[in-house]
């Protein structure tokens, strides 16, 4: 071995501290941070970070904010297991642990001139959201803009002064749906795919970006390609089990790919032939 | 290449003045089978193994390593744990070696792990050509009865004596140092050959892959629907112990752990394996691998087709580990490989 001995450990966090914190829904909060000495976090839309909380461990959690002038970053966490848990004690100042920003990210570059059809589902709107942020911040140089976005129940839905604004906006196409109705709900009631019949897309020119749960990927899809859009213009973000974000721990592959390296952003035609990818 | 000898006689001494220096862990007897540990003593030292119980990455990947200390109260400090005490290594057969230099290559590429490399980079490693075969040892057919690097020595025993390769300085120096060697005779170089020619030989003979392991990759490209997968897998006890024994086998878990006073604690990896139920599992429950068949085909699709394209070079070396320690006996990936290909050969 000819390399002197390493002395930067890819394992141990920086820091950010807490300051602002949001709930969103009974079960998610929305965090805003910044890493110490307010350094920017480098990050793209897309791309997530590792989040620790020391002692009780650490998970991986998208970004859900764009870059900001600021160098603050957000994150929306949903409670489910230990660190999420713990995350949803903190306090604002206190200093949770940050490493990344890891993963690929949005093709922010390549949609430039075209047509957007973001598609969120439930908790899929939280990284989306920095797309979405990403591209009505720099909205000359985006096309037409449509968002769909589906949730399970009217008490699900979050950014919920976010979705009236993207309602209000006349340069973006806004649908939404719930898949099943509370008694004040008076919007649309279906699955996400039911709004594709409400919108019209030029294919050629139309990049579909997807992002929801496990099993809303196929029939997304299938909608996507009804309309003629290219495999090629067609982008997923997808989930796995992350733990050490830099493609060492093998908990995260599919099939040969590595989530934490070849994603979490896939582009459906690289990956439609992968087994385990949907 | 520069040979030298090591005549019998003067092969204690040598391993006494090791351990007057260094830290020496090796081969050891444990009953019926061996296993890696210190040396204190040359006689513990036991060279005519056929293969340990457990591969030697343990030295390198630690079952449980601290990655780092930290204290969270009064205030927040965080030490990393990166420094590795030097040792030697004493007894790693080819086959191993290969799998250590596969491992060197994932722990470097992309991102690199110093835990890993400071430990490499620490051990003074001393192969050593293999004596006898196990019984599901197949090394022979999987490219992996000889390494050209690697190593700081070779020994090869050719009776009266061990011939030594140096493959480093650190070798040279430690061979000098220690042992009391000469340059070995032109009678010694040969015999050198024919032992090595013979166990590969010897290996060959044994049970084996019926078609070259270059062909590997594509195979499996071409059998990810066999009823094969299905049928080992519904005997699979999920133990991971294939995961365990394997060379080449490095994924990890990491974990927190707090001390009493809840203001300390470390960041630790551990050892994981992907038949584990739970390793695919996130923290909603889905679970990207939930069938026992996937995870008994992703085993032997990352040794034999994924990690292919990142190392050039199929991640199984043969060395039988996993054959013999599965309790169902379904993880020989000799029955696996050599099914696929007369189903692929029947096909035609």
């Amino acid at each position: 071995m000819k390399q002197a001995v390493l002395d930067v450990s890819p394992y141990v966090p920086r820091w950010a501290g807490i300051s602002h914190i949001e709930d969103l829904t009974a079960s998610e909060k929305l965090f805003r941070m910044v890493l110490e000495g307010g350094e920017s976090l480098g990050h793209k839309p897309g791309q997530f970070v590792e989040v620790s909380v020391l002692g009780i461990g650490e998970a991986p959690i998208s970004i859900s904010s764009a870059p900001r002038a600021d160098h603050s970053f957000e994150l929306a966490i949903r409670k489910v297991g230990n660190l999420t848990n713990a995350a949803h004690r903190l306090k604002i100042g206190d200093k949770v642990g940050i490493r990344g920003p890891f993963g690929t990210h949005f093709p922010a570059e390549e949609t430039k001139g075209k047509d957007l059809l973001f598609v969120a589902g439930g908790i899929g709107l939280v990284p989306l959201r920095s797309f979405i942020h990403y591209v009505l911040e720099n909205r000359r140089d985006y096309r037409e803009v449509t968002i769909l976005f589906g949730a399970r129940n009217p008490s699900e839905r979050l950014f919920l002064d976010e979705l009236g604004q993207w309602g209000r906006r006349d340069d973006v196409r806004y649908l939404d749906t719930v898949d099943r109705a509370d008694g004040a709900w008076k919007g649309h009631v279906g699955v996400i795919t039911t709004l594709f019949r409400h919108i019209n897309v030029d294919p050629a020119s139309t990049y579909c970006v997807v992002v929801g749960p496990p099993v809303m990927y196929r029939f997304v899809i299938l909608e996507a390609k009804a309309r003629g859009i290219p495999d090629g213009q067609i982008f997923l973000s997808l989930e796995r089990r992350m733990k050490c974000g830099v493609g060492k721990c093998g908990h995260c592959q599919i099939n040969h790919l590595y989530v934490c390296q070849d994603g979490p952003v896939f582009r459906y035609s690289d990956i439609f032939e992968l087994e385990e990818a949907l | 290449m520069d040979l030298q000898v090591i005549e019998k006689s003067n092969f204690v001494p040598f391993v006494q003045n090791l351990i007057n220096a260094h830290q020496v862990e090796g081969v050891k007897r444990k009953g019926e089978g061996f296993f890696y540990g210190t040396i204190q003593e040359p006689e513990e030292l036991c060279l005519d193994f056929d293969c340990t119980l457990l591969p030697p990455k343990k030295y390198f990947l630690p079952p449980n390593e601290t990655l780092f200390r930290f204290q969270t109260s009064p205030s927040l400090e965080v030490t990393p744990m990166m420094v590795s005490n030097p040792f030697v290594l004493f007894g790693v057969h080819p086959y191993d070696l290969k799998a250590i230099n596969q491992m060197d290559q994932v722990f470097a590429r992309g991102v690199s792990d110093p835990h890993y490399l400071n430990r490499r980079k620490a051990c003074v490693l001393i192969g050593i050509d293999p004596t006898r075969v196990a019984p599901r040892a197949f090394w022979a057919d999987m490219e992996a009865a000889a390494v050209s690097q690697g190593f700081d020595l070779m020994l090869t025993d050719i009776g009266e004596g061990f011939v030594a390769e140096a493959g480093s300085d650190r070798g040279r120096e430690l061979l000098s140092k220690h042992a009391k060697a000469r340059a070995a005779t032109k009678e010694e170089v040969q015999e050198r050959v024919n032992r090595r020619s013979s166990i590969f030989d010897r290996c060959r003979k044994g049970r084996g892959l019926s078609f070259p392991s270059r062909e590997i990759p594509t195979l499996l490209e071409q059998s990810g629907e066999k009823l094969l997968w299905e049928e080992k897998a519904a005997k699979c006890l999920n133990c991971g112990t294939c995961n365990l024994v394997c060379p080449t086998c490095y994924c990890f878990d990491v974990q927190d752990e707090l001390a009493l006073d809840l203001a300390h604690g470390e960041r630790i990896r551990r050892w994981d394996g992907c038949l584990l139920q739970d390793f695919a599992r996130v923290a909603t429950g889905e679970n990207f691998r939930e069938s026992r068949t996937s995870r008994y085909r992703h085993r032997l699709y990352r040794k034999g087709q994924y990690l292919f394209g990142v190392l050039g070079d199929v991640a199984c070396v043969g060395c039988g580990r996993c054959a013999s320690s599965c309790l169902p006996d379904i993880a020989d990936p000799v029955d696996v490989f050599n099914r696929l290909k007369q189903e692929s050969v029947e096909l035609i």
